[in-house]
């Protein structure tokens, strides 16, 4: 999983049947300092995060397992949003 | 999950007897403020979308969940056409 920051949403009408009703959100990946890692990417929402939030995130098939039994096309999705990090 | 630009189709009469009747569609990957960036990828299209729009593009094993792609053998599928990408840092 990997730390990231809620940068934007993505609207979309047509869509596969299995996405309907489920919110897609930008994310930027973040280091530990809170600096920019990687390209930023479209995630499904699984906790209810909201623009601006510091949330992590799972890559691959896992993503759709929030919403089981229905199984959504996606490949990453925010399960928890964070409520702070501290580093030793 | 990557936002894409659609820029061109592929033809290929002979593939893997899944592949018959999928269109296939090469894009291009953006950033959410509509640069391209990365190389080109071949992806199937699920959602009758077509050259010059912004979609919606799964990669890996979770390609193989959208509507009608059950065991085909893919790893990039567009399943939606993105109407907006509203950014806000």
């Amino acid at each position: 999983m990997q730390l990231a920051r809620v940068i934007g949403d993505v609207i979309m009408t047509r869509k596969d049947e299995n996405l309907v009703g489920i919110k897609l959100l930008v994310l930027q990946p973040l280091t530990p300092g809170r600096e920019p890692a990687g390209r930023p990417l479209v995630a499904v929402d699984a906790v209810g995060a909201g623009v601006g939030e510091e949330v992590f995130f799972v890559c691959g098939k896992e993503a759709s397992f929030p919403f089981y039994p229905v199984e959504p096309p996606v490949d990453a999705g925010i399960v928890g949003i964070v409520d702070h990090w501290d580093l030793g | 999950m990557l936002l894409a630009k659609i820029v061109g189709t592929v033809v290929a009469t002979r593939k893997d007897p899944r592949l018959v009747s999928n269109k296939l569609l090469v894009v291009r990957p953006i950033d959410p403020r509509g640069k391209a960036e990365g190389n080109y990828l071949v992806a199937v299209d699920t959602v009758d979308a077509g050259v010059g729009e912004t979609v919606l593009v799964v990669g890996g094993s979770s390609a193989r969940m959208a509507s009608g792609m059950k065991d085909c053998p893919v790893d990039a599928v567009i399943v939606g056409i993105v109407d907006a990408v509203e950014i806000n840092e």
